[in-house]
This record gives structure tokens, C-alpha cells and sequence, in this order.
């Protein structure tokens, strides 16, 4: 086992190191911070995803959900939304980005929680309750962002576009500094969770049983997850933006690849494991990418394909069992 | 000393438990019997507070179940539930290691290692150890499970139809070994059962359970009678008496 993480450590490092040497073109004195701080999002935006999507599969005891399935791209696009339309493209452009930052957090925490916390406390830890409401709330808000820009003055909504895309090409060092903030505390917390996560794992009445009563802990791990996957949401932006934001599928994948490169039921393992495979994926992917295959595929989208079909894969696995 | 005072359990207005009083003393083995759906499993989650009580009151020795922490409850009392459902994808020996938990909380010592090994081999696991939990028979599988509730090395031990797929040769090494707990080990067993004759067996005393209420309590020649197959199993299989012991000819 630890020669696996020796092996993962070593490949994150050399497709960071590919990531910040390849094919540089400019002054170095320009490209370092410049690609640093892409690189910094980069491994805080898959570490965050990576913890969420595991503490999210812990939770509801399933291994081919994830988070994002429950519609928190549209809960970004949504702020946007009303942003622009409230205040005009003008009024959007002169609101400070630590603001939007906060705001798009908090409302993406405040909400997943509510949703999460209404449903726990309703049915009986009946997860797939929760997540097919959430995964209908996402379509709802979806279709109420785009009621909302369709009454948008058409140069508006053009802005609004632009300002969903145009945030992420280039990284905010304050932003990702907030960012890092909200996560990292967020992931320790979740490390400091481990052992208890593991009693999770094993299910309600036998964790009960163990004197480590679920519901406590799956509140926390809500939480968590909401938290994280705002903060990822809120430094790199939805799926959409055509950036590394957290795609639908990332999660899903780089736990599954955890889980096999390094199989155990045990967080110790499994949450370090996911997040340097996710650092892999995201770093590497984007590397191989756009330096060395020069492809203009955003890597998102790669993401998406691969993930589909690896969650095809899982649930008819899943299936047969 | 389990004591259950005026407890009741209903389900959608169902009931389920009816004002059931019961006293469990330390030590001995005591078997829980009684029809499909009689509230056996109902009655035993409430005592390990996996469901939540509705009206009176449960205590373990001086903890007061729903009003103690968890933590120190799961020191004292441990519960193999019939459903045996385990959501994690493990191996027997990692499964046995969880059950003492409560004591390690994630850092298993040299101590608790001693007890998983000695318990793995107690339950003849060890050939097992490193199996997944899916990858093993389903009689294997009660054997593992019942080896995590012994590991947790309580002073009560309660077991919802742990016989559940044994064989033979495992289901009399699994009651033996309970027996040598209560008997040498001053440990308290509680153990829902179906095969009456097991009970008779192996038990100090024999709990009836029909339609959520206690329908009979004493010494296993005192339980088993005629009236107790007609009334409350209603099924007429003859019962012989064996030495002492009554045996239901099935
Ligand atoms: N979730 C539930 N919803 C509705 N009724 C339930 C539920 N769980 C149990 N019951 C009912 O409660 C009663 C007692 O169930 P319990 O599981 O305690 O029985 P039991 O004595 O353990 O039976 P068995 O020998 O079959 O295990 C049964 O009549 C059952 O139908
Ligand atoms: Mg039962």
C-alpha cells in the first residue's frame, strides 16, 4: 500500500512538473505564478471534489454517486442569473470577486445543507429520497435561471455568458486564496472524520451499534461536502465554463480509481488515495492535453465521455451482483 | 441487570410492543421465542437503542439507554441484528477489528489485536481472515458477524437469530461457546431463537413472545409445553421428554 501512494505521489508530481515546464512559451518570471496558480486550483479543485464525492458515496452507502449530481451548477448559474438581473451587466461587473465569491458559497452551502437537512430528517436516512430531490431541484432552478435570462436584455445576457466563462481562464490569487481557506480546513476536518467514517461505511445498525450513532456524522459530512463543493464551484466555476470546474463526473472517477488502486474500506487510505488520483486526472489530464497532444478539447469534456461511460460500467456491474 | 419497564412500540399505529416489563439479570444465557412477527427483533433493537424508544424505559446496568452516550453504551452492550446487513466492502478479519471500535476508535492496539486473533480463531475464522465479507458462504458470513459482536467484548451480548444458516457442527460450537461465556465468563446472553430445541438446550431461561406482549417467562421444562406450541406457535408437533430436558419432535 504505501509503495501505491509513493507511485501516485510520484505521478502527480511529475504531470505537475510537465503542467508548469512544457511548452512554455514567454518570460519564466511571467509563467511561473501564472501557471502556478492555475496549478494550485487545479489540485485544491480536485482534492475538494475528490473528499466530497467520497464522503458522499460514504453517506448514502453507493458507489457510483456524486455530489454534482444534485444540480450545483445550476445553483451557480442561478446566483449569476439573478445577479445580472437584478443589478445589469454593469452592476454585475463592479461587485468585488471576494464578494461573489462568499456569495456564491454561502449559497450553494445554505442551500445544499437545507435540502440535505429537511430530507435527513424526514425519511429515515432515505438517501435515494434525497438525491432524487435533489437532482429534480437542480432541474427546477435550471429552468428557473433560464425563464430569468430570457427576460434579460439580449446584451445583458451576453455578458452574463461572457462573465460565466471569462472568470476561469485566468486564476484570482485572492480568490484562491479564500478558496483555500474554506477547503482545506474543510478536508482536515474530514480527515479528522476518518475513523468515524469508516464505522459509517459499515452501515446504520451496525455503526449504532458500535456506539457511533450515523445520523450525527452524516450531518457533518453534509456539511463538509456542501462546503466543499461550493468553495470548488465558486474558485473554478461550473462544468459549463469550459474550465477544470467540477465536472459532473470527476468525482466519480477518481474515486473509483482510488478504490482500485488502492482497495480498502478504510478512509486513511481512501481519502489521501482520491486525492492525489484527482490531482492526477486533473493535472495530468490537462498536461497531456494541452501540451503535448495540443488539443482544444477542454478537458471537461473528455471528463464528461470518460465518466459516462465509466458509470455505465458501475451500475451494470452494480447490477448483476 | 437489564431492566424494561412499560415499553411499547408502535408503527403507523400499529402496535407492535404492548407495555412490556422485563428484567434481564447478569449472567446466563436467556432465549428469546416466539412466532414470526411477535416483536422479538423490535424488543432487542430498542434494548441496543438501534431504533428509538417511544414510551418507558430501558436501563443496562446503570445506563439509561437514550439518555447515556453512545459511546460508553457500546462498552457494556453488544448486538448482532438479524438483518446482518454490512454497506462497506471488507474482509473478515478488518470486520472482527471494527467490533472493537469502542474501545481502539480507530487505533487498535496490541490489546485489541490479541482479542481479534483470539476471537478469529474461536469462531475458526482464520482461514477466513483475509476473504471479502461477499465472497464468503452465507453461514460464513453469521460466523463473522457474530465474532465483531464478540469482539466487542461486552458484558451483554445480544443476538437476533445468530444460528441463521449454520450448520449443525456451527450452530452447537456457536451456543456452547455463549454458554461458556455466560457460565465462565459471567457474561449476560440474550439470543433470539426458532429452534425451540436449541433453546431448551442451551438456555438458563426462555422469554415467549406473542403479539408484542411477553406471553410466558421461566426455566426451559416450565416453558415448553403442549399449550405453548397450540397457543402461541399454533402448530400441534408432539413434544418427548429427554431426561429432563422437553424436545419438540418437528
Ligand atoms: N418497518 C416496518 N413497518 C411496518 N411494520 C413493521 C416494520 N418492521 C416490523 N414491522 C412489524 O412489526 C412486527 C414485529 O416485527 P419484529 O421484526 O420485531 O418480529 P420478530 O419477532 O423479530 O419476527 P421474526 O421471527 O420474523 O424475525 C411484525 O408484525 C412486523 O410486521
Ligand atoms: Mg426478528
Amino acid at each position: 500500500m504505501a509503495r501505491r501512494f509513493v507511485i501516485l505521489g510520484l505521478i502527480l508530481g511529475l504531470s505537475a512538473l510537465g503542467y508548469m515546464t512544457l511548452g512554455a512559451v514567454g518570460s519564466w518570471s511571467f509563467l511561473i505564478p501564472f501557471r502556478g496558480a492555475k496549478l494550485a486550483a487545479l489540485l485544491l479543485t480536485g482534492a475538494s471534489i475528490a473528499t466530497a464525492t467520497l464522503l458522499f458515496q460514504t453517506i448514502t452507502a453507493n458507489r457510483i454517486l456524486t455530489p454534482s449530481i444534485m444540480g450545483f451548477d445550476s445553483l451557480y448559474m442561478a446566483v449569476l442569473t439573478v445577479l445580472v438581473f437584478t443589478l445589469g451587466a454593469s452592476g454585475y461587473a463592479a461587485l468585488p470577486a471576494p464578494l461573489l465569491f462568499f456569495l456564491n458559497l454561502g449559497v450553494m452551502s445554505a442551500l445544499g445543507i437545507l435540502l440535505f437537512l429537511a430530507l435527513l430528517a424526514g425519511g429515515r436516512g432515505d438517501m435515494l429520497k434525497l438525491v432524487l430531490t435533489g437532482i429534480v431541484l437542480g432541474i427546477l432552478i435550471r429552468a428557473l435561471s433560464s425563464f430569468l435570462q430570457r427576460m434579460i436584455d439580449p446584451s445583458e445576457f451576453s455578458s452574463l455568458q461572457a462573465a460565466s466563462f471569462a472568470r476561469f481562464t485566468h486564476v484570482d490569487p485572492l480568490l484562491l486564496g479564500l478558496s483555500a481557506l474554506v477547503s482545506i480546513p474543510a478536508i482536515a476536518l474530514a480527515w479528522r472524520m476518518r475513523h468515524r467514517l469508516d464505522v459509517l461505511s459499515l452501515g446504520t445498525e451496525a455503526a449504532t451499534g458500535l456506539g457511533e450513532p450515523p445520523r450525527r456524522g452524516q450531518k457533518q459530512a453534509l456539511v463538509l461536502i456542501c462546503v466543499l463543493i461550493g468553495s470548488a464551484t465558486a474558485l473554478a466555476g461550473p462544468m459549463s465554463s469550459g474550465f477544470s470546474g467540477p465536472s459532473n463526473f470527476l468525482g466519480l472517477i477518481v474515486v473509483a480509481l482510488a478504490r482500485m488502486v488502492t482497495p480498502s474500506f478504510r478512509h486513511a487510505v481512501l481519502l489521501p488515495s482520491a486525492i492525489l488520483v484527482s490531482g492526477i486526472v486533473l493535472i495530468g489530464g490537462q498536461t497531456v492535453m494541452e501540451r503535448v497532444l495540443h488539443l482544444s478539447t477542454p478537458l471537461p469534456v473528455v471528463i464528461e465521455l470518460v465518466g459516462g461511460l465509466l458509470f455505465l460500467v458501475l451500475l451494470l456491474r452494480g447490477s448483476r451482483q | 441487570m437489564i431492566t424494561i419497564r412499560g415499553v411499547s412500540y408502535e408503527i403507523q399505529g400499529q402496535p407492535i410492543l404492548r407495555d412490556i416489563d422485563l428484567d434481564l439479570p447478569r449472567g446466563g444465557v436467556t432465549a428469546l421465542i416466539g412466532p414470526n412477527g411477535a416483536g422479538k427483533s423490535t424488543l432487542l433493537s430498542l434494548i441496543a437503542r438501534l431504533k428509538k424508544l417511544q414510551s418507558g424505559r430501558i436501563g443496562v446496568d446503570d445506563l439509561e439507554v437514550g439518555k447515556c452516550s453512545d459511546r460508553d453504551l457500546a462498552k457494556v452492550l453488544a448486538i448482532m441484528p438479524q438483518s446482518g446487513h454490512v454497506s462497506a466492502r471488507l474482509r473478515v478479519g478488518e470486520l472482527v477489528e471494527m467490533g472493537r471500535y469502542p474501545w481502539h476508535q480507530g487505533r487498535p492496539g496490541a490489546h485489541d489485536r490479541e482479542i481479534v486473533a483470539e476471537t478469529l480463531t474461536r469462531f475458526s475464522l482464520d482461514a477466513l481472515r483475509d476473504r471479502f465479507l461477499d465472497e464468503i458462504s452465507g453461514g460464513q458470513r453469521q460466523r463473522a458477524l457474530a465474532a465483531m459482536a464478540y469482539a466487542q467484548g461486552t458484558d451483554y451480548l445480544l443476538l437476533d437469530e445468530p444460528l441463521n444458516n449454520l450448520d449443525i457442527a456451527a450452530a452447537r460450537h456457536l451456543m456452547r461457546l455463549l454458554r461458556d461465556m455466560a457460565t465462565g465468563g459471567g457474561k449476560t446472553i440474550v439470543i433470539v431463537l426458532h429452534d425451540i430445541n436449541f433453546a431448551a438446550a442451551f438456555a438458563d431461561r426462555i422469554v415467549v413472545m406473542h403479539e408484542g406482549r411477553i406471553a410466558a417467562d421461566g426455566a426451559p421444562e416450565t416453558i415448553i409445553t403442549q399449550d405453548l406450541l397450540t397457543g402461541v406457535f399454533g402448530t400441534d408437533a408432539e413434544i418427548l421428554t429427554l431426561g429432563a430436558r422437553p424436545v419438540v419432535m418437528v
